[in-house]
């Protein structure tokens, strides 16, 4: 990290000296990942939106007859209220993502639909548990899949494990394990002087090594994002890229983690969800522009990279009394990434009649969650599936692992 | 960092807001006897006249709400409500987040923790000539003013648990920005030492939770009003009420009880109309609205009439089993440990059920327990808990503008957490690298501001007393200087686990 090092002595802060110093830094002297020897360095990134989202408000089955009677005049696509964007006849996307659409375009875009984790109850928190933990129910493990994916994906010439990143200030469970993870956002804060930060590094290696630990790591992730467009007050589009790109930044460094998470919170839709104009349009047009700038930021390496857009589970088929909708079941998720075979919208559609909802009020869950997490960790990172049946999604002997999503 | 600290620390650290100078010794020949002193309906109390009630912060937000419509509408000239003055559009707005005037305001934003510029701009004058502000920093103002006059603080650490069991997003919308410091005030603090019956009432029926769990609107829908409106339920708080407030999502519900109690609470609704002055503010019944007929909740049939259907279900929560053990495991992870010793747990559900939910036995079983006060000192204090003992250790009264700027950079900011769960308060959430370098981008501003002529070896000994290790004295010690000195001794183990 010659540059840093240049950096430190022209421009002395807490967000440089660390990386100068060369210490601390679990990954920043690793080699480059397994697959580099053979011309790949794949990076992975996990997405999750909290609070439940909507499916049948992002990708509306318009060509199912029984969608204008479950939303009545928010049936976004099949009447007055709302554009959509045509996928593929069936399907739809919700206008608010044109970016994630021109991506579909291109091929590095994949829909998923009426798919859902093994949860089946209706709690954001357990049902957020569930989506990170990897297991079969809520509270059953104290770390998450990425993590435990990190400890198995093929050690090739490594000396260290890979790392993960975890774009948001704490470390979510998703990401917590043995595997190191670093935590990431946006700074805003003027810096404390280096000298004070050297000082406590010292003295926490003394008294309190985890200490020691998360201070060395949360001062070197600065300097690695880098400078960022501070975009200040741009509101929730703003802020959702601002994170993207910043972790965007941090994964397409040579030395930067190769796994990473972010997350969104704001998806509990239960009043006026506003999927043709309102809060859920605005939180999907953020979305949409954050994903893009992901995919800008990491251009030279999208090739080699897969983005998994996910939600706890989806929300009750019809609208509910308040023009908002329930916790529900299955809902969609996206694949994004040049390394996705995409350009199609992979389902099972389970229908929208009466008997056809689960529990006659949700979106049937027609495929698991985890097929395709195996499928991608599989075919874009090579884990075996030993590992992902054993390790990464404990007890899914049952859920095969979905073939063809990598190019 | 010593191996076990003296219980005078003990008492401050975990049970408290740390040691203001002076306050180890006070405590030290009896620090136990100290956190029972503040087991006082009195103590949780704030005291502070100027901070409205929950109708004059509703009355405040319907002016609002007129002074903008009237300037979006640019009429010239447009009267300006005076507060006796009936509302002209008295049906508005039916709840929060039901407006559109709230907006942008209503939405979630992610990577919190992070200044959001989320504070609503005003350009409007309230009747009494005064501007409405920020009504979240005066009640910020308010509580550090509260915790830093505490001997010990162990009654606002108490009322800060129950806060966040109750959880409440100000970014929800304008109503609840504005109503949430009153519910704080009127239903957290004035029961928080009383029976948990009684808050948990207090809690449900009170507009700002009504508003946010959407409950306000929802509308049983064989009701009358749900019949003439199509309108129909809304779970939301139902849901909630049984998953955070009360049994626990372990206690094996059912979508069908959650179903069934949404049902039961339909009519549960707070007046918003100005022209009825006797429902404007405060919870009333709403028959038209609610669902008629028996409902079965957890395998009981309730069928009470009307409003007393939802007080029998809610007395039964009150009182299950299954609410003691989920209180009880709450109370021992925050106060004790992230892994809650069992003995502790039963102990605390033991002394709910044997009380009828008494929360100050609850409190006094707590702290009288050997068990309490051994367990390591692992936790991490969370960010609203690190800013008020900074304050107290260094005697700071900065600016409650800068003090929420700081809580929104640290991740906890007032009244604002991410979802109805509250903060999280495991050290594993919270000991995370950005989130400790962001501390000590605050503790080297907090040593800033503080009286450039205090000894930093000083304040270290009287705030840490014996439980400062070697090597953090001699850190402060060798500091350069008194700021850096004070940030060491703020960003030290010993002042941050507890």
């Amino acid at each position: 990290m010659a540059s840093a090092v240049t950096d430190a002595m022209l421009c002395p802060s807490r967000r440089v000296f660390l990386a100068g110093a060369g210490a601390f830094v679990a990954w920043a002297s690793l080699p480059k990942a397994s697959y580099a020897a053979q011309g790949r360095d794949p990076r992975f990134v996990a997405v999750i939106l909290r609070g439940a989202m909507d499916g049948l408000a992002v990708v509306p089955p318009v060509g199912d007859p029984d969608l204008p009677a479950l939303r009545g005049d928010l049936a976004i696509g099949t009447g007055s209220y709302g554009d959509t964007l045509p996928l593929d006849g069936f399907f739809a996307l919700n206008a608010s993502m044109p970016l994630l659409h021109q991506h579909y375009k291109n091929g590095d875009a994949l829909l998923v639909h009426a798919v859902a984790t093994g949860y089946r109850d209706r709690s954001h928190f357990d049902g957020q548990d569930v989506l990170e933990s990897g297991e079969t129910g809520p509270r059953m493990s104290k770390t998450g899949w990425l993590n435990r994916a990190a400890m198995v994906i093929p050690a090739g010439d490594r000396v260290a494990p890979v790392s993960g990143l975890a774009a948001m200030p704490t470390v979510p469970l998703i990401l917590r394990g043995d595997a190191p993870t670093l935590t990431w956002t946006p700074p805003e804060l003027k810096v404390a002087s280096a000298d004070t930060a050297t000082r406590l590094i010292d003295l926490y290696s003394t008294v309190d090594p985890e200490f020691a630990k998360v201070l060395s790591a949360g001062l070197s992730t600065d300097k690695l994002a880098g400078a960022m467009d501070p975009q200040k007050g741009g509101g929730l589009a703003a802020s959702f890229r601002s994170l993207a790109a910043g972790a965007g930044k941090l994964l397409v460094d040579e030395g930067g983690p190769r796994l990473a998470a972010l997350s969104y919170d704001g998806w509990d839709t239960h009043t006026n969800e506003g999927a043709g104009e309102g809060r859920l349009a605005g939180l999907l047009a953020a979305l949409d522009g954050a994903l893009d700038s992901l995919a800008t930021t990491m251009a030279p390496v999208w090739k080699d990279t897969v983005v998994v857009v996910m939600t706890e589970f989806g929300r009750t088929a019809a609208i509910n009394g308040n023009e908002g909708t329930d916790h529900g079941t299955a809902t969609t998720a996206f694949l994004l990434g040049g390394a996705v075979k995409g350009g199609r919208v992979l389902a099972d559609w389970p229908g929208l009649k009466p008997n056809q909802l689960y529990e006659d009020r949700d979106l049937f869950p027609s495929l698991d969650l985890r097929g395709v997490l195996k499928g991608a960790l599989r075919d874009h990172l090579g884990i075996s599936e030993a590992d992902l049946t054993g390790k990464v999604f404990p007890d899914s002997i049952g859920v095969k692992p979905v073939d063809g999503l990598i190019a | 960092m010593a191996v076990s600290p003296p219980e005078s620390f003990i008492a401050l650290q975990r049970f408290g807001l740390g040691a203001r100078p002076g306050d180890l010794k006070a405590i030290a020949s009896d620090p136990r006897g100290a956190l029972l002193a503040e087991i006082s309906p009195g103590a949780l109390r704030i005291t502070d006249s100027a901070l409205p009630d929950t109708i004059a912060a509703i009355t405040d937000v319907r002016s609002i709400q007129m002074q903008r419509k009237a300037e979006k509408q640019n009429v010239q000239g447009a009267p300006v409500p005076a507060p006796s003055a009936p509302a002209s559009a008295p049906s508005m707005v039916m709840g929060d987040g039901m407006s559109s005037m709230d907006g942008g305001d209503t939405m979630a934003t992610p990577a919190r923790g992070k200044g959001q510029g989320k504070k609503p701009k005003l350009a409007v004058t309230l009747p009494d000539g005064q501007k409405p502000g920020n009504p979240l920093s005066e009640e910020l103002a308010a509580r550090l003013d509260h915790a830093t006059n505490a001997q010990v603080g162990f009654a606002e650490r108490w009322a800060m648990f129950w806060t966040n069991h109750f959880a409440i997003e100000a970014a929800t919308g304008q109503l609840v920005r504005w109503t949430v410091g009153p519910f704080d005030r009127e239903a957290i603090r004035a029961h928080a030492f009383g029976s948990f019956h009684d808050l948990l009432f207090a809690v449900t029926q009170h507009p700002a939770m009504l508003a946010y769990l959407n409950n306000a609107t929802s509308i049983g829908p064989d009701s009358k009003a749900g019949i003439r409106q199509h309108k129909g339920l809304n779970e939301n708080h139902a849901r909630e009420l049984m998953e955070l407030h009360t049994i626990g999502v372990q206690a094996g519900y059912t979508q069908a009880d959650v179903t069934s109690f949404a049902k039961v609470l339909t009519g549960w609704t707070f007046g918003q109309n100005q022209k009825q002055p006797e429902r404007f503010g405060r919870f009333f019944f709403n028959a038209n609205a609610h669902e008629p007929g028996p409902q079965t909740v957890l395998g009981h049939v309730y069928n009470q009439p009307g409003v007393q259907q939802g007080d029998a279900v809610l007395a039964m929560l009150a009182g299950h089993p299954a609410t003691a053990k989920h209180i009880a495991t709450q109370l021992v992870h925050h106060f004790v440990a992230d892994a809650p010793p069992d003995e502790l747990v039963a102990l605390l559900s033991k002394t709910f059920m044997d009380t009828g939910g008494d929360l100050a036995a609850l409190a006094t079983a707590l702290v009288s327990a050997d068990a309490a006060w051994t367990a390591p000192m692992q936790k991490l204090r969370l960010p609203q808990e690190y800013v008020l003992s900074a304050c107290r250790a260094l005697s700071l009264t900065p600016k409650p503008q800068m003090l929420m700027k700081d809580l929104e950079t640290l991740g906890q900011p007032l009244f604002d957490p991410p979802s109805p769960e509250g903060y999280h308060d495991d050290a594993a959430t919270w000991l995370a690298p950005d989130a400790m370098a962001n501390r000590l981008d605050i503790a080297q501003s907090f040593a800033q501001q503080a009286d450039s002529s205090a000894d930093a070896r000083e304040v270290a000994d009287a705030i840490l007393g014996d439980a400062q290790s070697s090597a953090t004295r001699e850190a402060i010690a060798r500091a350069e200087g008194p700021v850096q000195g004070l940030a060491i001794l703020l960003m030290s183990p010993e002042f941050q686990r507890r």
